[in-house]
């Protein structure tokens, strides 16, 4: 037999649970990120203990092997800046092309750096919180990216931190094109192994899309479309035609190596 | 109820969720993040009333879903269900016994994701699950299994160094003292 503790203790439990799920969506928001405040001690301390850890690991580095990076890119730097003066140069000669034929001028994107902070303790979701939040101008929706690809979108925004959810989480897709063929399709989550956190599928490919392995894919840009175009996504891996032939659906390998992801650009407009 | 105690276990509970989020092992080795919370329920089912049980699932549920995409409050009441039924049938269970305590965590490791699932689909909320999540399943019931007899020897050596000791019997006896001189 329960006893009168049990009663007590259970429908507390259950009655706050179910006023919870009652809760409006921008009341849980904010409740969530209260109660995920309660962490931002220790991860004040883990970003201190990387901080020193770098700083430990700065102090070791021979200097001859400072001074030779430190060459390898100023090198770098110079070839950078004559290939951003041509590009200036094109963008210029682009905007008088989009301004002298009526179209909308292309955004801008200031890309401001920030570090992960925590990942998705929930094995199925794909997400992560970065160290900028709304007193650094961050707004939902906002692309993350990596040097090397898309990462995903900002979904959340704290005071102090974000939460991004990446590619290949069932929230997220995204419209992407592969630029040889000019064939347009959506990135999805992964139907393959959680292993495999770089792999996603692109769907609702056309039967009769030529789409080959090894193909780049990137994102599409559609207009009112959260991710700007000619983002680098992944490349193709394989294809497959889905039942009585009328679509097909590839797996795309993600440039972005979202295991072990550290910093991530955020694109500000 | 020793307030220590539940202190220790909520503390515990607090860093078990900022471990998961913020460690990148064993996430980036087998592509899962172990989760503690089931073992740590199973410990404090075992050791602990009705109201420290609760106190754990509310407490650990809120801060797992508070860094986490899951609904808010959707881990609480699975963690409430695996620490009332093994509070219900702690007079069967041998808790020292380490074959007893890897059973428990991975029975617990096991059914807490299960219920969690339940419900958030009966939220109408569609995680990322196909295929793949057996092997998330498989990995989180094994790391419970493995999880539970180390927190257990944990909460163990704390107890050790923060409770009081029980005195020790005296071999002493009065009845047999010999007695020396003249009666």
């Amino acid at each position: 037999m329960l006893k009168k503790p049990h009663y007590i203790a259970v429908i507390l439990v259950v009655l706050v649970v179910i006023v919870l799920f009652k809760l409006p969506g921008p009341s849980v928001g904010r409740l969530k990120l209260a109660i995920s405040g309660l962490f931002l001690p220790l991860f004040g301390l883990a970003g201190s203990a990387h901080e020193s850890a770098l700083q430990v690991r700065g102090a070791l580095v021979p200097r001859r092997q400072l001074v030779d990076e430190l060459e390898e890119l100023r090198r770098q730097n110079d070839q950078l800046q004559m290939r951003v003066q041509q590009d200036l140069e094109i963008q210029n000669e682009n905007e008088h092309l989009r301004t002298a034929l009526g179209w909308a001028k292309q955004t801008r994107w200031n890309a401001r750096l920030a570090r992960v902070i925590a990942r998705d303790p929930a094995n199925w979701w794909r997400a992560v919180q970065i160290d900028l939040g709304r007193r650094d101008g961050i707004v939902p929706n906002l692309t993350v990216r990596t040097a090397a690809g898309l990462v995903g979108r900002i979904s959340s925004v704290g005071e102090a931190r974000s939460q991004v959810i990446l590619l290949g989480d069932p929230n997220l897709r995204v419209a992407a094109r592969v630029p040889t063929s000019g064939e347009t399709g959506v990135i999805m989550s992964s139907s393959s192994a959680p292993q495999e956190n770089n792999m996603v599928d692109f769907g609702y490919l056309s039967g009769s899309s030529a789409i080959n392995p090894g193909e780049e894919v990137q994102t599409w840009g559609v207009e009112g479309g959260v991710f700007p175009g000619g983002i680098p996504i992944g490349r193709v891996v394989d294809v497959r035609i889905n039942e009585y032939g009328l679509s097909k659906e590839a797996r795309v390998q993600l440039w972005a190596n979202l295991s072990s992801l550290e910093e991530v650009w955020v694109m500000m407009p | 109820m020793n307030w220590l105690h539940v202190t220790f276990i909520l503390a515990a509970a607090y860093l078990a969720v900022f471990l998961e989020a913020s460690l990148n092992f064993p996430r980036s080795w087998i592509g899962v993040q172990i989760d503690l919370l089931p073992a740590l329920m199973v410990y404090t089912a075992l050791t602990n009333d009705i109201f420290v049980i609760a106190a754990l699932a509310l407490f650990g549920g809120l801060c797992f879903d508070a860094l986490s995409a899951n609904p808010l409050g959707v881990s609480v009441l699975p963690l409430l269900a695996v620490g009332f039924v093994i509070d219900r049938s702690r007079e069967f269970l041998v808790r020292e016994s380490i074959y007893a305590q890897c059973v428990l965590g991975a029975a617990a490791s096991a059914a807490q994701p299960l219920v969690t699932l339940f419900l958030m689909l009966n939220l109408r909320v569609a995680p990322s699950v196909g295929w793949g999540a057996l092997w998330q399943w498989l990995v989180l019931t094994v790391g419970g299994a493995i999880a539970t007899p180390v927190l257990f020897a944990f909460f163990d050596r704390v107890h050790k160094a923060f409770d009081y000791q029980p005195a020790h019997q005296s071999s002493f006896r009065p009845d047999r003292e010999i007695k020396r001189g003249r009666a």
